[in-house]
C-alpha cells in the first residue's frame, strides 16, 4: 500500500495487526490492546501503537520508548482529539519517532496534521493519493506556534 | 483599524484559492457532500431552505468604508441586492450560488475580508464591544487583544475539528455590551491593582437549548499569558467535550458535567504543563505592535459644548429625540457615538440594501474617519463624529433610513431568520417582528416604556438570544402550526440572567395582544423611573401572568 511520508509517496513499511492469529512477518502496528495482552510474542519486534481517540497518549507515556511509531486513528475525520494527542506526543513527550494518521484521512486534513507533528499519512481509500500529497502547499503562513514551527508569527514577520 | 500585512493577505488569498478547489472538487463529485460540508461550513457557506447562504466575518465587528463597498458589491453583483447584520456582528448572503462563492472570496480577499470560520465546529469569528475605543467607560480597548485572537485562532491546527463550534467575545468596559457571559469563552480585559492587563475568563456559557451562564475559570490571567491560558482551555475542551451527542457537545455541559472546580483543575494543570514544555508568552513588542492600529484617529481639539448642536437640539424637536435616543457620549470630547438603527417596520431586523451600504461608506468617511461597526444587537455604529457634524449626518441618515430614533426602544428587537430563510427554524420570526414593529411605532409610547429588550428566535436554536431578552420570544410548533413562546426576565449584561417561560404560546394572532398585556401589566406596577426589568426582578412572574392566561 502506498502512503504519505515526510511529504514524499512511498511504499508502506508497516503492517497492521488486529491480533487475530499468528504474528505476521514485518514490522507491525497493533492496537493497546493487542500491545498488552501480547507483549511476549511481541518483544525484539518492531512495533507501532495504534492509539484510539479515547485513548490518550499520557496513558501510555512510559512505554513510549517501545514504539518506533504511532498511529493515531480518526475513525471519522470530524474528531478532533488525534490533533491534541500528536501535539502532546511530540512537544510534551519529546517522541521523535513517526506519527501516523490513519483512519479517515482526507486531503482536507492533512495541512492541520502535520503542523501538529504527523509525519505519515494513510491516505482513505479511494481517495486520489497525489492530489492530497498537493495538500501541504495550501498554506504558506502559519499564524500560530505548533509543533512545526516554534517561532511565533511575530518574531518571523 | 488593523491593516493586513504580507502575511494576512496570503493567508485569505490562499484560503480562497483553497477553497475554491474544494468547490471544484465538490462538483465534479470527487468530494461528497457529507465530506464537503464541513469544510464549506468552515467557510461560512450553509445550505439553507432556499439556497446556499454565506456568512462574512466582521472581526469584532470592525469595518472600514472600503470594505462595506465592496459588501455593496457583492449584495448587488451575487445576491438579491441587500445582506443581513447578524448577532455575532458578522454579515450574510442569502441568494448566493455555490459557482460564485470563489469569486465572492477572492473580491472579499482584495479588500482584506473573508468567510474564515464564521461557521463549523472551530473557533468562530470573534465578537466584542461595538464601542470598544471609544467609550468613556472602558479601562482597556480590547480590539488588540481580538485581533490577536482572531490571528492565533486562524486555521488553528489543533483546534480545527472541535465537538462543536466555539464562540469568544471580548470586552473591555466597566459595562459589558458584548454579553461576554453568554460566549464559550468570554474574555473580560480589565487592570488588576498594580495596573497590570488581564482578562477575567469566563467558560461555559450560551444559548441554544441550554441557555447557562458562563463561569469564572479564572479571575486574572495576565496579559502575556493570554493565548496560552486559552490553548490549555481549548485542549481540555477538546478532549473531554462529548462527541456522542451533538446537544452536549458544548462546553457549557462539560462544564456543567465535571463542574466548575474540576475543570479549571485540569485547565490549570494544562497551563502549567504548557509553561513547563516552553510554551512561550506573548510579547509585549507584538501587543504594542496590534495596539498600534488601534490608536486613536486624528481626533480634532474640540470644545466640550457645539454650540451648532445645541442651537439645533433646541429648534427641532425630532433631531432631539434622535439625539438623546441613539447618539452616545465619546470619551473625546467634541464627539459622538452614533447608533445607525436597522429596524423599523416593514425591513427585517439587520437588513440593508446594496444602495444603503454605499450610502454608509459614504457617510463613514466624510463624518467618523472611514470606519464602521456592527453590533450584536443588529445595528451600525458610527464612533467618531463631531458633534458640530451631528445635525448634518442626521439628515442623511433620515436619507438612506437609518435615523429611526428607537435604539433601546421595543422596536430595536433582534430577530433571526426563522422560516423565511432558515432549514432549522420552527415558525417564521420576520413577519412577528415585523407585525410588533408596526404595532409598537407610537415613539412616545415607546419613549414611556423605556429600556426594553425584545429578543425573537424561530427555533431553539437561539439565534436571537431570545433567551437573554428583557421579553424572549421563541418560535416553536406544535401539531402543525407556528406557536410563539413567551419568556422574561432575561439580560446579556452585567446582571446576566436567562429569562423564564410565561406559559403556553400564542399564535400569529395573538403574539402582539400578549406583549400589549405585558406591557400594560408592567406600566401598572412601575415605581418611578423603574425599568421593565427592575420591575420585573421586584415583582416576579406571577402577576404577569395572571393579565396575560386571565381569560384561558
Ligand atoms: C439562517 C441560517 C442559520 C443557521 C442554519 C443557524 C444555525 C444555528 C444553530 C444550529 C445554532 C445552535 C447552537 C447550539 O446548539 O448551541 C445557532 C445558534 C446561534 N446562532 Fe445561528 N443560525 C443561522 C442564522 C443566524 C443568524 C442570522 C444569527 C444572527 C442574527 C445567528 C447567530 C447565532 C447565535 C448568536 C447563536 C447562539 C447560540 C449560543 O450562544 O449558544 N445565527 N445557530
Ligand atoms: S434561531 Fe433557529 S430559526 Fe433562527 S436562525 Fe437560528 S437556527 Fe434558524
Amino acid at each position: 500500500m502506498q502512503i504519505i511520508k515526510d511529504k514524499a509517496i512511498v511504499e508502506d513499511q508497516w503492517v497492521h495487526f488486529d491480533g487475530q492469529g499468528d504474528l505476521p512477518d514485518g514490522d507491525l502496528i497493533v492496537s493497546l490492546d493487542v500491545w498488552q495482552t501480547r507483549a511476549n510474542e511481541l518483544q525484539g519486534r518492531r512495533v507501532g501503537l495504534q492509539l484510539e481517540p479515547d485513548q490518550h497518549p499520557k496513558d501510555v507515556r512510559d512505554e513510549l520508548a517501545n514504539f518506533e511509531l504511532i498511529a493515531i486513528n480518526f475513525p471519522t475525520f470530524m474528531d478532533g482529539r488525534g490533533y491534541s494527542y500528536a501535539k502532546i506526543l511530540r512537544d510534551r513527550f519529546g517522541f521523535e519517532g513517526e506519527i501516523r494518521a490513519v483512519g479517515d484521512v482526507m486531503r482536507d486534513q492533512m495541512f492541520y496534521m502535520q503542523r501538529c507533528g504527523f509525519t505519515a499519512y494513510e491516505v482513505k481509500e479511494g481517495r486520489d493519493i497525489h492530489d492530497a500529497i498537493k495538500a501541504f502547499d495550501d498554506f504558506s503562513v502559519k499564524y500560530q506556534v505548533s509543533a512545526d514551527e516554534h517561532i511565533p508569527i511575530y518574531r518571523r514577520r | 483599524m488593523y491593516k493586513y500585512d504580507e502575511n494576512d493577505r496570503r493567508i485569505v488569498l490562499e484560503r480562497a484559492a483553497q477553497f475554491k478547489s474544494q468547490v471544484e472538487r465538490r462538483l465534479t463529485g470527487a468530494l461528497k457532500e457529507e465530506e464537503f460540508r464541513p469544510l464549506r461550513l468552515q467557510n461560512g457557506l450553509y445550505l439553507q431552505l432556499h439556497a446556499y447562504m454565506l456568512r462574512v466575518a466582521v472581526p469584532y465587528g470592525l469595518m472600514s468604508s472600503t470594505q462595506m463597498r465592496m459588501l455593496s458589491h457583492i449584495a448587488s453583483k451575487y445576491d438579491r441586492g441587500y445582506g443581513h447584520m447578524t448577532t455575532r456582528q458578522n454579515i450574510q448572503f442569502n441568494w448566493p450560488k455555490l459557482d460564485d462563492v470563489p469569486s465572492i472570496l477572492d473580491d472579499l480577499a482584495s479588500v482584506e475580508m473573508h468567510a474564515i470560520q464564521t461557521s463549523g465546529n472551530c473557533i468562530r469569528n470573534i465578537s466584542a464591544d461595538q464601542f470598544a475605543g471609544v467609550i468613556a467607560d472602558e479601562v482597556v480597548d480590547p480590539r488588540p487583544y481580538a485581533e490577536i485572537m482572531r490571528q492565533w485562532s486562524t486555521f488553528h491546527p489543533e483546534f480545527a475539528y472541535l465537538p462543536r463550534k466555539f464562540k469568544f467575545a471580548f470586552t473591555g468596559a466597566t459595562t459589558d455590551r458584548a454579553a461576554v457571559q453568554f460566549h464559550d469563552i468570554g474574555f473580560h480585559a480589565l487592570k488588576n491593582d498594580a495596573g497590570e492587563v488581564g482578562f477575567k475568563i469566563y467558560v461555559g456559557g450560551g444559548m441554544g437549548r441550554t441557555p447557562m451562564i458562563g463561569k469564572v475559570v479564572s479571575e486574572f490571567v495576565p496579559e502575556k499569558d493570554l493565548l496560552l491560558y486559552t490553548e490549555a482551555i481549548m485542549r481540555v475542551y477538546n478532549q473531554f467535550g462529548r462527541r456522542d451527542n451533538k446537544y452536549k457537545a458544548r462546553i457549557k455541559i462539560l462544564v456543567h458535567e465535571m463542574k466548575l472546580e474540576e475543570f479549571t483543575r485540569r485547565v490549570e494543570d494544562e497551563f502549567t504543563a504548557l509553561l513547563e514544555e516552553g510554551g512561550l508568552p506573548l510579547d509585549q513588542a507584538e501587543i504594542d505592535r496590534v495596539a498600534a492600529y488601534f490608536v486613536d484617529p486624528a481626533y480634532e481639539d474640540l470644545p466640550e459644548k457645539s454650540a451648532s448642536l445645541d442651537q439645533n437640539l433646541a429648534d427641532n424637536r425630532d433631531f432631539s429625540f434622535w439625539y438623546r435616543q441613539n447618539v452616545l457620549t465619546h470619551k473625546k470630547t467634541g464627539y459622538a457615538i452614533v447608533n445607525l438603527s436597522l429596524k423599523k417596520p416593514g425591513v427585517p431586523p439587520g437588513d440593508l440594501t446594496d444602495v444603503q451600504m454605499l450610502a454608509i461608506a459614504d457617510l463613514a468617511d466624510k463624518y467618523s474617519f472611514g470606519e464602521i461597526r456592527s453590533t450584536h444587537e443588529q445595528n451600525l455604529v458610527l464612533a467618531d463624529v463631531r458633534k458640530d457634524d451631528l445635525f448634518d449626518l442626521w439628515g442623511a441618515l433620515n436619507a438612506s433610513g437609518f435615523a429611526d430614533p428607537n435604539i433601546g426602544t421595543l422596536q430595536d428587537m433582534i430577530c433571526c431568520p426563522g422560516l423565511d430563510f432558515c432549514t432549522l427554524a420552527n415558525a417564521r420570526s420576520i413577519p412577528i417582528a415585523d407585525k410588533i414593529t408596526s404595532r409598537f411605532d407610537d415613539m412616545d409610547y415607546l419613549y414611556d416604556l423605556g429600556e426594553l429588550k425584545l429578543k425573537m428566535s424561530g427555533c431553539i436554536n437561539a439565534c436571537g438570544h431570545h433567551h437573554v431578552g428583557h421579553i424572549g420570544i421563541l418560535g416553536v410548533n406544535k401539531k402543525g402550526t407556528e406557536l410563539y413562546q413567551i419568556t422574561l426576565g432575561g439580560s446579556a449584561g452585567d446582571d446576566a440572567s436567562v429569562g423564564k417561560i410565561m406559559g403556553p404560546g400564542f399564535d400569529e394572532d395573538g403574539i402582539v395582544p400578549a406583549l400589549e398585556k405585558i406591557l400594560a401589566t408592567y406600566i401598572d406596577l412601575r415605581e418611578d423611573g423603574e425599568e421593565f426589568l427592575a420591575t420585573y426582578r421586584r415583582v416576579g412572574m406571577t402577576p404577569f401572568k395572571e393579565t396575560l392566561y386571565a381569560n384561558h
